[in-house]
């Protein structure tokens, strides 16, 4: 009897049992071991694909990122940035609707940043310019979130497919205004915005974008953790059925949320246009809006620990882009190496929830 | 005797986290035999007969069939054991046979031939007494008939040993003996049959032994023949227990709900409810009996303002002005800001009742959080509320802050009828609030509505153990495919009589 063999050796291995609740430190413990592990498997990986010597690799990405003080800004940038458009479609995932049309909601409302400075930009002071480009930058992010939740609600259509091609028809656009704008006009060199810049704080430049972004990432955590409506926002979420049964207008919350959703990407894009880039293409938003959604479920949710997994994501892919350049491996190695790293880190979350047990000698199965 | 036994368990143990749901647990069948596994819910049944059947994999210990050692790590080693397991929840294939459902995921290597299957399938029904049409499909079937499909898909397959997972829990008093008769013909003809069951008088109408897990240990096995009720709820409880529910005399009956003529169709024009009319009246326990299904969910929420109605009326007479309001098509909200105050314990209880992922503070705030002008939550009164309800109720919990789905299925069950009940409501719905519940709880919550009903509220209670509504109910209004088809007086009436009118459209209509 093989079949009965097979079983036998299968489970004198062991197999997998749910965990209960486990202790934080002890899943923190898990983390930190996933990490190093990777870092070995990196190592080793490294060492078969290119003779370099991991140590130094790791150095070189850890220089790539936080090397100078201007690399460092730039690193404590992007991952403001990209906290933003994370805590943007954060109330949404938490609602269960599967926004994934962040990367347009950012480019709309950089879009209708740009617009501001373009045409406003001579005509009305920087005290009164820049107001106005948020606000119109909400208005338009929140829109473009607005309708794929109104034909949810409306009709039931697919929320996934409608806000994934909503990102397309973003992009078009964008485009086709950098071509208009571009000087000299069809080049595609796209124009300097020279009007309605952000100011520069204590001498840095991305201070002003930091300390926004920080500001919104303490009014979300507040927002979905202690207010009414981020308490409908967890009952819908959770169970549709029962916010029926309490009487919340299921309807309503979606909406309102996709709303504040869009709002937040309309932000970023206001952000990155008028604080970092200062001028406007179709790649402006560069995959962000996918990436946020990796940082949102990595962070479970929770804004506090979004601020380290946007960390965490901004470090490897720029000290990765680093190795590339250093030792001309081409853009595959980094991409291979941010995988490994991030496939060990979700791959923790397995062990924290499960254990294996393995079966002790000498006991009968 | 030895190499009579059908199977074998010897000190089988299983965990989950820290929960030990069976703990060296041995016992035996033998062919010929039924063996009943008796123990409340949440004593490790379940568990222990899904390891025989493939499902679970035990943490240690031995199992043997026929007398040799084996292996079991899925259904399908289980089924090479000739083992076969009927599942409470049935796995068919709704727009199939009854016969393509019965050989679905059959290997046979000599090549599909649906009428000699049909023969066979027809030579199993005629050995053992069942009624089945192999050509019905599936959806046109009656839950009783469904059941059949799956002990025949098993008995198909070759099963010697049958194990049957809570078999009569859907099925009505008629149904029930006719199963009996089918499994005592298969143990005639020397199948060993177990039946997983919570049920006292069908343990001892139907099984030679009994064997009786308590939290998850063996406790003993007990020739049918030589003991009673008393003895085995001791011995499945732990201690001595009354299983008397005690009936308050009606004071003071007023009508608090007339329904009229309640009537909704559903996407494929199908009356689920059909010219429902009843009252409701203060003080008292309106049970409501039929075979699930049939229009009990529908009814419950169409009052709780979650259905829309057809047609029909919902008047509710409010005791402190005297006025009477229509509840037709408003919604929960509005219900409650025209000061109706309606309580409604739901069938599912995590799924709707509760959020499972929220801690017990946040469910209590479900009905409360709106309170207050703020756009901040007050979690204070909730808070103090759930310590209440976890002190007065006894509910098992680390804390106040434990996400509910943790809970034992008696504790949730108690933090939901808690809320229910803080709002002091003027009627209160609920629907099989003890389902799944062990004995001690079970009585918590009946205890909890006789006390309702002794506060002069409208209790409305939708059962579906007849003994439970026939000790509890002032009046049972008996319900079968969304008709009204009687109301008899709780005290004066039998299981018999509402098992009749149960089933009784099927029968007008299979009779036109």
């Amino acid at each position: 009897m093989k079949k009965k063999c097979d079983n036998l050796f299968w489970s004198a291995l062991g197999h997998i049992v749910k965990r209960d609740d486990i202790v934080w430190w002890k899943a923190w413990i898990i983390r930190v071991l996933a990490v190093l592990l990777a870092l070995v498997v990196c190592g080793v990986v490294t060492i078969f694909l290119t003779d370099l010597n991991p140590i130094e690799v790791y150095v070189t990405m850890i220089k790539g990122a936080v090397g100078s003080k201007r690399l460092t800004w730039n690193l404590l940038q992007n991952t403001a940035i990209l906290l933003c458009v994370s805590l943007a479609v954060t109330p949404a995932f938490k609602m269960k609707f599967w926004n994934i049309g962040a990367e347009g909601q950012v480019l709309v409302g950089g879009l209708a940043t740009a617009a501001c400075m373009i045409y406003l930009g001579e005509k009305l002071p920087p005290a009164l310019l820049i107001p106005v480009m948020l606000i119109v930058s909400i208005i338009s992010g929140a829109i473009w979130a607005f309708v794929p939740a109104y034909f949810k609600t409306r009709y039931n259509s697919n929320e996934t497919l409608f806000t994934l091609m909503m990102n397309y028809v973003a992009i078009q656009i964008v485009a086709f205004f950098t071509l208009e704008w571009s000087m000299p006009k069809g080049s595609g060199t796209p124009r300097p915005l020279e009007f309605g810049q952000l100011p520069t704080i204590f001498g840095q430049k991305y201070l002003i974008n930091i300390l926004i972004v920080a500001l919104i990432t303490v009014i979300v955590y507040i927002y979905l953790k202690y207010s009414k409506q981020g308490y409908e926002i967890s009952v819908v979420g959770e169970s549709e059925n029962t916010a029926r049964y309490i009487g919340i207008n299921v309807k309503k919350v979606v909406l309102r949320t996709m709303l504040i959703s869009g709002a937040i990407c309309g932000i970023t894009g206001f952000l990155l246009v008028a604080g970092t880039d200062h001028s406007l293409k179709s790649d402006t938003a560069g995959g962000r809006g996918f990436t946020a959604i990796m940082v949102s479920w990595l962070a479970k949710f929770n804004p506090v620990f979004m601020v380290l997994t946007s960390l965490l994501i901004v470090f490897l892919q720029k000290g990765a882009s680093k190795i590339s350049e250093v030792y001309r491996l081409n853009s595959s190695f980094s991409d291979i190496i941010t995988g490994i790293i991030i496939f060990f880190i979700i791959g923790s979350e397995f062990f924290i929830n499960y254990k294996i047990k393995f079966n002790k000698k000498g006991e009968n199965v | 005797m030895e190499q009579n036994v059908a199977l074998e368990l010897r000190n089988v143990t299983k965990t989950f986290g820290s929960v030990v749901a069976n703990k060296n647990v041995s016992l035996q069948v033998h062919k010929g035999e039924i063996l009943s596994i008796l123990g409340e819910n949440g004593s490790g049944k379940t568990t222990l007969m899904n390891m025989v059947s493939g499902i679970y994999f035990p943490d240690s210990g031995q199992i043997f069939a026929d007398g040799e050692e084996v292996v079991i790590a899925s259904p399908k080693d289980a089924f090479n054991y000739k083992i076969g397991m009927i599942h409470q929840h049935f796995k068919l294939v709704d727009v199939f046979s009854a016969a393509e459902n019965i050989v679905l995921g059959l290997e046979d290597e000599k090549g599909f031939n649906m009428p000699k299957y049909i023969e066979k399938i027809k030579e199993i029904t005629e050995q053992y007494g069942f009624e089945l049409d192999p050509h019905k499909k599936i959806y046109e079937m009656s839950v009783s008939e469904k059941q059949t499909v799956e002990i025949i898909k098993v008995l198909f397959r070759g099963a010697d040993i049958l194990i049957l997972d809570e078999p009569t829990a859907v099925l009505t008093p008629q149904e029930t003996v006719k199963l009996f008769a089918v499994l005592r013909n298969m143990r005639d003809s020397g199948k060993a049959i177990i039946i997983i069951t919570h049920k006292l008088h069908e343990v001892l109408s139907l099984s030679d032994n009994v064997a009786v897990l308590r939290k998850g240990e063996y406790i003993g096995t007990v020739k049918t023949a030589e003991t009673n009720e008393t003895e085995l709820t001791e011995m499945m409880v732990g201690k001595k227990i009354s299983l008397n529910i005690e009936r308050s005399e009606v004071v003071n009956p007023a009508d608090r709900l007339i329904a009229e003529g309640l009537t909704i169709e559903n996407h494929d024009g199908i009356k689920v409810l059909d010219d429902v009319s009843f009252t409701a009246r203060s003080g008292e326990i309106l049970g409501i009996a039929g075979i699930a299904g049939s229009g009990q969910r529908e009814l419950l929420e169409a009052i709780a303002g979650l259905q829309h109605l057809d047609s029909g009326s919902i008047i509710y007479h409010n005791p402190k002005t005297g006025e009477e309001e229509n509840l037709r098509d408003k919604t929960p909200m509005e219900i409650r800001s025209m000061g109706v105050r309606l309580a409604f314990v739901p069938e599912d209880r995590l799924g709707m009742g509760l959020v499972g992922n929220m801690d017990i503070v946040d469910n209590m705030m479900l009905r409360s959080y709106k309170k207050g002008n703020s756009m901040f939550l007050q979690r204070k009164a909730p808070k103090s509320l759930a310590e209440e309800i976890i002190e007065k109720l006894e509910v098992v919990t680390p804390s106040s802050a434990t996400p509910v789905r943790r809970l034992s299925g008696g504790n949730v069950q108690k933090v939901l009828v808690g809320r229910e009940i803080a709002s002091a409501p003027t009627v209160l719905m609920a629907a099989y609030p003890v389902r799944g519940l062990d004995i001690n709880s079970s009585y918590t919550i009946y205890n909890l509505l006789n006390e309702q009903k002794k506060n002069g509220v409208a209790v409305i209670f939708v059962g579906e153990d007849l003994d439970v509504l026939i000790e509890l109910c002032d009046r049972i209004m008996v319900i079968g495919s969304g008709k009204v088809t009687g109301v008899v007086d709780g005290r004066h009436t039998t299981k018999e009589e509402i098992g009749i009118l149960m089933t009784k459209t099927d029968k007008e209509e299979a009779e036109s």
